[in-house]
């Protein structure tokens, strides 16, 4: 693999580690809060999976550069996170957490599928892997979806006004990172745009037949370096502890 | 023990009596954790595949695999993790499965590759009293592996290992 390629594949993998580190730590916030206990459980058991999937491309980043996991989560700042804003906003309402885990399982589980044909092995093989836990998730997910879209008047309203603030968000999951193209002509990651067609095509009729609207602006931010202050806070908190004290040994 | 006489039965032996940490009356030999055991000169390589992959389970099994192979007296150890082929329950041996049943938790149905055919189905026989009156409560449960049924007929709730 060429030094061009491979930088832009340690973004690439940076980037899918951190929507998943950063969607999994704002879950984990509901460990205690959840509507009701079983789902107080669903949603750690999900955050938990998240947090395997990140370590596991953590460690192909890892393999790279020789930066352990813990380094890039809890000694990295703002400006160097690659996640989507989608997954930093704060928590919001129940609607509000279950849609963006939806919208984001969606494209999960499409971008896992294809990932598993990449011509680069250790991808390939770890979404072989981690495809069949996504299964559950949008299992859960959707079916929350329709649930709080055909339940009350309350419950449709929230969903709403939930898809209304983060269907831009959600564009960006299929906005290229600089350079990525060199990654689909290799087949190492599948091209985006046919992957956002693909992920339209099934999640607008889902939401359609939940009786949700889709929103018209459909505008999202365009690069994974900006963040908005939500990160910022979200980082405060998360590595806090860690950066008390580097030496300590957990 | 003269570990240059050590054969790979012997380390299979040894590791048929580490157990999942989470299930403790299933080893991970049992389980289909661990894949391979190699002996060449003084070192023994063990590979193991995790079950789920974000298991808070899989250092503990780790450490656990790699201290049953020192204890033969075998001081070059190494325990390799690999992802792929990816673990299924389906791994999980007949033995096993009715070891699950006994400890309360409900075997995963055989998928053979075909996970979805089972995922979105459900069925789970209920492990006190056999029947298959049974509805899904949650897809999650206390671990990363299980998730919860209600038995209509004990009118009592119990786990199922999920199928994956």
């Amino acid at each position: 693999m060429n030094q061009t390629i491979q930088q832009v594949l340690i973004q690439k993998l940076l980037a899918m580690a951190d929507d998943e580190l950063i969607l999994a730590h704002r879950n984990s916030e509901w460990i205690g809060h959840g509507p009701i206990l079983e789902e107080d459980i669903a949603l750690a058991n999900i955050a938990q999976d998240e947090l395997g999937h990140a370590n596991i491309w953590y460690g192909l980043v890892e393999s790279f550069t020789g930066v352990e996991p813990d380094e890039m989560v809890f000694f990295r700042d703002t400006a160097d996170f690659l996640n989507v804003q989608l997954v930093e906003l704060s928590r919001g309402d129940w609607a509000f957490t279950m849609l963006r885990q939806y919208l984001f399982d969606a494209y999960e589980l499409l971008l896992l599928d294809k990932l598993q044909h990449s011509s680069y092995r250790p991808l390939a093989e770890a979404c072989a892997k981690i495809r069949n836990e996504e299964i559950y998730h949008l299992r859960h997910t959707s079916n929350w979806i329709k649930r709080l879209g055909l339940g009350t008047e309350e419950s449709n309203q929230r969903t709403q006004a939930a898809l209304d603030e983060l269907w831009p968000y959600a564009q960006q999951l299929f906005v290229l990172l600089p350079g990525e193209s060199v990654l689909v002509e290799e087949k190492i990651v599948p091209d985006l745009a046919a992957l956002h067609e693909d992920w339209l095509e099934r999640v607008r009729p889902f939401l359609t037949a939940a009786n949700l609207t889709i929103p018209t602006n459909q505008t999202p931010p365009t690069s994974r370096n900006e963040h908005t202050p939500h990160l910022t806070n979200l980082l405060s908190d998360m590595q806090k502890v860690a950066r008390l004290n580097r030496e300590a040994v957990w | 023990m003269d570990t240059s006489t050590i054969t790979t039965e012997q380390i299979w032996q040894a590791l048929a009596q580490v157990k999942d940490p989470e299930i403790p009356v299933v080893s991970v030999v049992e389980m289909g954790i661990v894949r391979d055991v190699t002996i060449n000169g003084d070192a023994v390589r063990v590979t193991m595949t995790p079950t789920f992959s974000g298991c808070p389970a899989l250092d503990v099994m780790r450490r656990d695999i790699e201290t049953a192979v020192r204890q033969l007296g075998i001081k070059n150890v190494t325990v390799v993790t690999v992802l792929h082929p990816p673990w299924s329950t389906d791994w999980i041996s007949d033995e096993a499965r009715e070891k699950l049943r006994q400890f309360g938790l409900a075997p995963p149905q055989k998928h053979g590759g075909d996970l979805i055919s089972v995922a979105f189905l459900d069925v789970a026989e209920c492990p006190r009293c056999g029947s298959k009156n049974t509805t899904i409560k949650n897809s999650f449960g206390p671990t990363l592996c299980r998730m919860i049924y209600y038995c209509h007929d004990c009118q009592d709730a119990f786990e199922q290992f999920k199928p994956l």
